[in-house]
């Protein structure tokens, strides 16, 4: 809580100062000097498919019980860098990932980390809602279970029951949670597949740009239910909207598409900032010209 | 088009409109002759299909004129029950005992009893020392060890020994309903021809016969045409089912398993991939030649099951339903696996990447959530290879099964026989009525095929419903 608030005063600052005065010193707020520490921190991190090299040098500090932001046009590697934090990528037949991803301080790739435990911890949700061929109940309880859930049949249910609520979905399902998954709509799915990252009681959810496959208005669900679920969780999201960065991140990163000498399109992060100061004031020209629409 | 468009290249490129015209018919009729073709071609798919099931029908029922040598209605009244109230099925065991000690040979009765004896307490046609001799004996009969036989089974012997039904012709069934009189006069024409000297043509009775029947499916297997049963093959083909399913299942699912959801993409894979698809295509007789060298020789302690018993073996080689079993296991893995691995490969990524993201391993991603998704695919492809290895015949005939065996089959370790080894031989005899029998027992293995096609079919449509 006290981390929000004192993250929206800043943000004010930041756009009163945007806004009143010129932006004296616009490297001001570099993640460098993110203060408290963050969730996940990535350095030098470079991904590779085989020999192409996908994402290079990504250094970024995702903040607690933050919404971090992550766009660029497609194929500059969001994605990929939003898939290495919690070593999805490993799913990947060539991927490698070189350099390092600290949770809490801990290399995720070091040796001996088994990628299991990493992706309790660092939850994730899906482009297109991917509900199991199973009950709502199911969805939701099968992620506890697998995890060593020990309550009893009544905890099993207060926990759905809870995953559910953090998810805004159970007024919506809580009188048909035997019903199978995909009789929800796609709004609905998603909602459901949050409310089972949630159930394994995770500390960050990443989200790949999870409303890419909804309407307006189950967006604008969504997106109300994320700026409810960092008061607990640290969110990092790729989208490709910027209006949805604008509107629900605090912190936004800028990727672009890099030529390198041989020809090889390498995504190399631009800009990292406190998302009005990216929107409003931003250092870099190809920034600037992707958050005006440009290019992209 | 009204408006003339200027000079394009469009106009040399494209034809005119009447050109344009000329084609579309063209096109069209093309189109038509090549529907056409595709018809005929279905046409001659049923065609051939109706023609299979029209010759398996036809010699399976049909009218038969028969000649017993004893009447049983004589039989009965001699017994002392009236014929019009009671048949010679309705009589005690004993009686049927009694039949047979007065009319078969005591050398036949001797070795019927040997086979399997009568009373549990007393003999019929072996004096007690000569029974208490042979049973002590190195290779003792299986009468000395087996249950005394049933009132269905004398009743058999009865049939068989007693009134001994002789089918001097039988018709098929198509001209059985159309040219009934034919068929009666071509039976008189035999008489006068003096063709039975034996009978005459106040014995025959013309009936009509369903080869196919609940008496066939429940009788052992006989050197006589008209009371031989398939029993012991379809017990036989049975228990080759049952051992083909125990080892391919597990084996080939597992190996699917691996292979779409574990192994990476190598060279290694690829290799492994294309040669199980060759696998698949081997002729049948291959995998019977191996069944031969591998599991009738090499494994013959295990197949013969001399090594779970201390003295006597269960068979006295390795030709047992063990080693048929596991040869057309082994004949259908390729396709098991291959069938399973396309119903895992079809179960979208965004199902794993689901489970795997909720910190579930992989085990318990495709435990829960993979397999369920993809059982019924895995269950059709599996139930449809295995009907198919049901009607295999050659490598049967290479591992050894027998061809005339009237016991029934008691476990993996036994000698067997199967229902196309039955069809096979069968049909390799001269006479009619054993080409009946053949029809008959090719509709009880067609039979057998639709009931495992119809399960898939169901297990399929009850999974999937679940899976939505």
């Amino acid at each position: 809580m006290t981390n929000e608030t004192s993250t929206e005063t800043r943000i004010d600052d930041v756009i009163e100062e945007s806004m009143m005065t010129e932006p004296q010193s616009p490297g001001r707020l570099l993640p460098e000097a993110v203060d408290p520490p963050g969730v996940i921190e990535t350095k030098s991190m470079n991904v590779y498919y085989g020999d192409f090299l996908a994402v290079a040098d990504v250094s970024l500090n995702f903040g607690r019980n933050e919404i971090s932001a992550l766009i660029g046009p497609s194929g500059c590697g969001k994605s990929t860098v939003l898939r290495s934090l919690n070593r999805m990528n490993d799913l990947v037949p060539t991927a490698r990932t070189e350099g390092e991803v600290h949770y809490h301080g801990e290399n995720i790739y070091a040796d001996g980390v088994d990628p299991v435990e990493v992706r309790r911890t660092i939850g994730m949700v899906f482009q297109k809602p991917n509900p199991f061929p199973k009950s709502i109940f199911d969805n939701i309880a099968w992620g506890a279970k697998i995890n060593g859930f020990r309550g009893s049949k009544a905890e099993l249910e207060r926990l759905v029951q809870e995953a559910l609520g953090a998810a805004a979905l159970w007024d919506e399902v809580k009188d048909k949670l035997s019903d199978s998954g995909y009789s929800l709509s796609g709004g609905q799915q998603q909602r459901l597949c949050i409310a089972r990252a949630i159930a394994t009681t995770p500390d960050v959810i990443l989200m790949d740009e999870p409303c890419s496959a909804l309407d307006p208005i189950a967006t604008l669900r969504i997106e109300e239910l994320m700026l409810e679920l960092k008061e607990n969780y640290s969110i990092i999201i790729v989208t490709h909207n910027m209006q949805q960065a604008a509107r629900v991140s605090d912190r936004t990163a800028f990727f672009n598409v890099k030529l390198d000498e041989s020809g090889m399109r390498t995504g190399r992060l631009v800009e990292y900032s406190p998302t009005d100061q990216l929107f409003t004031s931003p250092t870099e020209k190809d920034t600037e010209d992707y958050i005006t629409g440009r290019f992209g | 088009m009204s408006v003339e468009a200027p000079e394009r290249t469009d106009r040399a490129v494209f034809p005119s409109e009447i050109e344009y015209r000329g084609q579309l018919a063209r096109r069209r009729r093309k189109a038509s002759a090549f529907q056409f073709f595709c018809l005929a071609m279905l046409s001659i798919a049923v065609l051939a299909l109706a023609t299979l099931l029209y010759t398996i029908t036809n010699d399976s029922f049909g009218l038969v004129a028969t000649v017993n040598e004893n009447d049983p209605q004589d039989i009965v009244a001699e017994l002392g029950y009236d014929p019009e109230v009671t048949s010679l099925q309705d009589v005690s065991y004993d009686e049927l005992v009694g039949l047979l000690e007065t009319t078969v040979s005591s050398g036949v009765g001797r070795r019927l009893e040997r086979e399997q004896r009568f009373y549990e307490d007393r003999l019929v046609f072996e004096d007690d020392g000569t029974w208490a001799e042979i049973c002590v004996s190195d290779a003792p009969p299986t009468g000395c060890t087996s249950a005394p036989r049933d009132h269905s089974n004398v009743f058999a012997l009865v049939q068989e020994r007693v009134v001994v039904p002789d089918v001097i012709a039988s018709n098929q069934l198509i001209p059985s309903l159309l040219e009934q009189d034919a068929f009666m006069q071509e039976v008189a024409a035999a008489f006068e021809a003096d063709r039975f000297p034996d009978y005459t043509i106040d014995q025959v009775t013309i009936e009509w016969r369903a080869w196919f029947n609940p008496t066939f499916l429940a009788t052992p297997q006989n050197s006589t045409p008209e009371v031989a049963g398939i029993r012991t093959a379809i017990l036989g083909s049975a228990w080759l089912v049952l051992i083909t399913i125990l080892f391919a299942v597990p084996v080939g699912v597992g190996a699917a398993i691996y292979l779409v959801e574990y192994a990476k993409p190598s060279r290694l894979n690829d290799f492994l991939h294309t040669n199980i698809n060759n696998l698949a295509g081997v002729p049948s007789i291959i995998y019977g030649m191996l069944g031969l060298a591998i599991f009738v020789r090499v494994f013959e302690p295990f197949t013969s099951g001399a090594i779970f018993t201390d003295g006597v073996p269960p068979s006295d080689n390795g030709r047992t339903i063990i080693a048929a079993g596991l040869t057309l296991g082994l004949l259908t893995l390729p396709v098991v696996i291959i069938s399973s691995q396309e119903a895992l490969k079809a179960v979208p990524d965004s199902l794993r990447h689901a489970g795997l993201a909720l910190g579930a391993t992989r085990w318990q991603t495709v435990r829960s959530q993979i397999l369920p998704v993809a059982l019924p695919g895995i269950l059709t492809g599996t139930i449809l290879a295995v009907a198919r290895a049901i009607g295999e015949t050659a490598p049967l005939i290479l591992v050894g099964a027998a061809s005339f065996i009237t016991t029934d089959p008691t476990g993996p370790f036994s000698k067997f026989t199967a229902l196309p080894i039955q069809i096979f031989q069968w049909t390799s005899f001269p006479q009619q009525e054993f080409h009946n029998i053949a029809a008959a027992a090719s509709v009880a293995l067609l039979l057998l095929l639709l009931t495992l096609n119809a399960v898939a079919v169901i297990l399929r449509n009850r999974y999937s419903r679940r899976a939505e």
